[in-house]
């Protein structure tokens, strides 16, 4: 059985599933930061005190949490170009639909995390006279971060899993590269289980690592 | 200096404060005790604006407290403030939490703001700790890290809100050897304690506080030698019998 595999395949077409793999990186990469940038704005919207905000965002967060993420790739490859009147590439409109979906999630781990940090701490910051962005900026967030990093780390494990999903949109990320050349040359198993490993193989480390986070800080 | 004219709090229908009305002026430590849920630690934070009150008036240096044009975050950098919990900066070194506010609210040099960390910690016996995290120093050190964190801002007065009440034994001695030394170089002072012993050294007055109301306020002879009211009486035979 295993004699009639031919993993060659992979070594020839290594270019192409490198391309793929960049993509999928790139993607998560661009992903993760903007999923985290937006979501801590929405977060710290959350939690001010200007409640007509924070219902806003409470709203946005339970309804993007509520859709299929598939769905909201969907809906941002045709809403983008018709929003702004010009054809945008897979690439953006995709890039977008993770940004906002990403940072409903992320929003909601950095909420909790900075509700973690004691009361008193910010009693104790304004106390001595920060402001409230002071108090947030030198004294609430570095803990908060401490507290939110794995599970963070764990939201990204997903996100990496998930970027898969584009190709509904036809981009060819690492998933998508491999089903090509799966299709052209008729070598599904081998292409599908070089795909299963590469993934185990980052997600597992990825894991690891946030293991070790945890147990570093824990406080 | 500070000055509290009828201030009253409410929890939704349930009052904290009553009528309180008192005066710490220059130089003056005054003791504040009372059974708890009292509402003295309400009352001590409503002097720098970490709790809002519902009614009444307080003053800090002429400065009105509840008044909503109030720059509170820089009336408070003139109040020192120190925490039953200490709530030094998890993150941080004992020594980058005494240089934080030096340098973001004073606006001093990082290089003063150490030196006068430095100073500061030595007078409190701890000059070899400013590089050690709070988890890493024992309660009484940690609290005594707080007390330097409060001094570096050059406060017109401090606030303590039961220092030593998360103290094991042992420790006590220590934190309230500072604050004594605090009050004998003149210090204005509001401490929150159950701390009699304290009170009897070095409290100009005592304040008994009963069910969010201020019950007597009196000299420290007259309120140790006879309390006027029943109920300061019988928390004194309490606290005091052992």
């Amino acid at each position: 059985m295993l004699g009639g595999f031919d993993f060659a395949i992979l070594w020839a077409n290594a270019p192409f599933l490198w391309n793929g793999m960049l993509l999928t990186m790139q993607l998560t990469a661009l992903a993760v930061t903007g999923g985290l940038l937006f979501g801590v704005i929405l977060a710290v919207l959350r939690l001010s005190r200007v409640h007509p905000l924070a219902w806003l965002v409470e709203g946005y967060v339970n309804f993007l949490r509520s859709m299929p993420l598939i769905l909201v790739i969907f809906w941002f490859y045709t809403l983008v170009p018709k929003l702004i009147g010009r054809p945008v590439s897979g690439f953006y409109s995709v890039l977008i639909a993770f940004v906002m979906f990403e940072a409903a999630y992320y929003s909601e781990i950095v909420r909790a995390g900075i509700s973690s940090v004691r009361r008193g701490q910010i009693a104790a910051a304004m106390a001595l006279g920060l402001t409230n962005l002071q108090a947030m900026r030198y004294v609430i967030l570095p803990q908060a971060v401490r507290n939110m990093v794995p599970v963070l780390l764990t939201q990204s494990i997903v996100m990496l899993q998930d970027t898969s999903l584009v190709y509904v949109v036809g981009l060819r990320d690492f998933l998508t590269s491999a089903d090509i050349v799966a299709s052209r040359d008729n070598r599904p198993t081998e292409l599908y289980m070089f795909v299963a490993l590469v993934f185990l193989v980052v997600c597992f480390s990825a894991s690891r690592l946030v293991n070790r986070l945890r147990r570093r800080y824990a406080l | 200096m500070i000055e509290l004219t009828g201030v009253s709090k409410w929890y939704g229908r349930f009052q904290v404060l009553a009528n309180c009305s008192m005066r710490i002026d220059k130089g003056e430590v005054v003791v504040i005790c009372g059974p708890s849920g009292s509402g003295k630690s309400t009352l001590i934070k409503c002097i720098n604006g970490l709790e809002p009150f519902s009614k009444g008036t307080i003053t800090v240096d002429g400065i009105s407290v509840g008044d909503p044009g109030t720059n509170l975050p820089k009336l408070r950098s003139r109040i020192g403030m120190v925490f039953q919990n200490f709530e030094l900066f998890p993150h941080m070194t004992a020594g980058e939490n005494i240089v934080l506010a030096q340098q973001k609210v004073l606006g001093r040099e990082r290089a003063a703001a150490k030196t006068k960390a430095f100073e500061l910690l030595t007078r409190m016996g701890l000059a070899e700790h400013a590089a050690k995290y709070p988890a890493q120093l024992s309660g009484g050190q940690q609290q005594r890290v707080a007390i330097a964190r409060a001094l570096a801002m050059d406060p017109i007065a401090m606030l303590f809100d039961e220092p030593t009440s998360a103290l094991d034994p042992e420790m006590i001695t220590e934190v309230l050897d500072v604050m004594v030394k605090l009050a004998e170089e003149g210090m204005t002072m509001a401490v929150v304690t159950h701390e009699m012993g304290f009170a009897r050294k070095v409290a100009d007055r005592v304040v008994f506080m009963d069910q969010g109301a201020i019950i007597e306020d009196a000299n420290k002879e007259a309120f140790f030698g006879t309390p006027r009211s029943e109920r300061a009486q019988l928390f004194l035979s309490k606290i005091l019998q052992h």
